[in-house]
């Protein structure tokens, strides 16, 4: 399987996805959906990813920071939307981002140590 | 000079153009200004993002005629997103033998995450809005603004402050986790994609295949959890 198959099948699963999220009304947005019907059509066929397909996610992956770039620039458009309530929403959005990370990290730290 | 590239005098091509070379070469510095600096502070997609809002703020430039370039590269995060379950399908024995805990630890995360992010709007007298555009901020952008929407926050906002906490994520996990002694790819990977969702993920999708495919397995659940608990949660908080 070729690279160009590779982007084929994951637009396809992307596009499996949307269907399902809005003719279904799922709450999930489509690639997110694509996501896990992809990694289920993996696991029940019980195959891994070929070569190619290998190749290509890992590229793509390797971009996600610039992927997010373009969106990441309406936060300079949407200034003065932070700007009128800035002491709430910097408190909150550092505390609770951070802590966020940290009750995660630290739980799975401790049950997967527990589990060894 | 302003003129010339002036949103009116540039055809709709040039102009998309424009915004695909300077989305690109700005994210290309951002990579060099890192490896120079070796600081987390120096972030690629945080130092893109302001280099673009300069040069656009300056040249005149709109967001709308920015994005009407930009979106070719925007529109490449929903196969990539979709190229998560790669990183994962590798990784299936790890999944399979940790599935609790990471069932659990997501579970914890989120609800801290949903609970804290609108308690301490409201504590620092923020109002209700602001409040509940904030709930769902660790999630994956599009479920962030749906989340939003559905129990009466902002959808821009809410878009806005998911990417803002996921550049946060990126530029300040190094120092916490390292502070809470937590060294391991997997916790790294969940804790980055519950915590910044996609931008989190590219912060440790580079650094080991594991945390990569925790990263994914995080942003999925933990955006369905935040999809299903967040109008509930919501329902009970409003009171206060």
């Amino acid at each position: 399987m070729g690279i160009l198959q590779s982007f084929f099948t994951l637009l396809l699963f992307q596009l499996g996805g949307e269907a399902i999220h809005q003719l279904l009304h799922v709450p999930v947005p489509g690639p997110v959906l694509g996501m896990v019907l992809l990694a289920a059509w993996y696991i029940a066929r019980k195959r891994i990813p070929d070569q190619a397909m290998e190749r290509t996610a890992d590229t793509l992956l390797s971009w996600l920071g610039l992927l997010f770039v373009p969106a990441g620039v309406g936060i300079v458009a949407n200034l003065a939307l932070l700007r009128a309530a800035w002491l709430p929403i910097t408190v909150s959005l550092i505390v609770s981002t951070l802590l966020t990370l940290a009750v995660t990290a630290f739980l799975l730290d401790r049950m997967t140590r527990r589990l060894r | 000079m302003t003129e010339l590239i002036r949103s009116s005098s540039l055809s709709p091509g040039v102009l998309a153009l424009f915004a695909l070379v300077l989305t690109l070469g700005a994210y290309l510095l951002g990579i060099w200004i890192q490896r120079r600096l070796q600081h987390a502070l120096a972030n690629p997609v945080l130092i893109a993002i302001v280099l673009i809002g300069v040069v656009l703020k300056s040249l005149g430039v709109s967001y709308s005629d920015y994005f009407s370039g930009a979106q070719f590269i925007h529109f490449l995060l929903g196969p990539a997103t979709v190229a998560l379950a790669i990183p994962l399908v590798r990784s299936l024995e790890e999944m399979r033998r940790g599935l609790w805990a990471i069932l659990a630890a997501l579970t914890g995360g989120t609800l801290v995450g949903m609970v804290s992010g609108y308690g301490l709007v409201r504590i620092c007298g923020g109002s209700q809005l602001v409040a509940l555009s904030m709930l769902p901020k660790s999630v994956t952008t599009p479920i962030a603004m749906g989340v939003a929407t559905s129990i009466g926050g902002l959808a821009s906002l809410a878009a806005v402050l998911a990417i803002a906490g996921g550049i946060l994520v990126a530029v300040g996990m190094d120092p916490v986790l390292r502070l809470m002694k937590i060294y391991g790819p997997a916790a790294r990977g969940l804790s980055a994609g519950a915590a910044g969702s996609g931008i989190g993920a590219s912060k440790v999708i580079p650094q080991h295949p594991l945390a990569a495919a925790f990263a994914g397995v995080a942003i999925g659940i933990s955006g369905l959890l935040t999809a299903v608990l967040a109008p509930l949660l919501a329902s009970v908080l409003k009171h206060w």
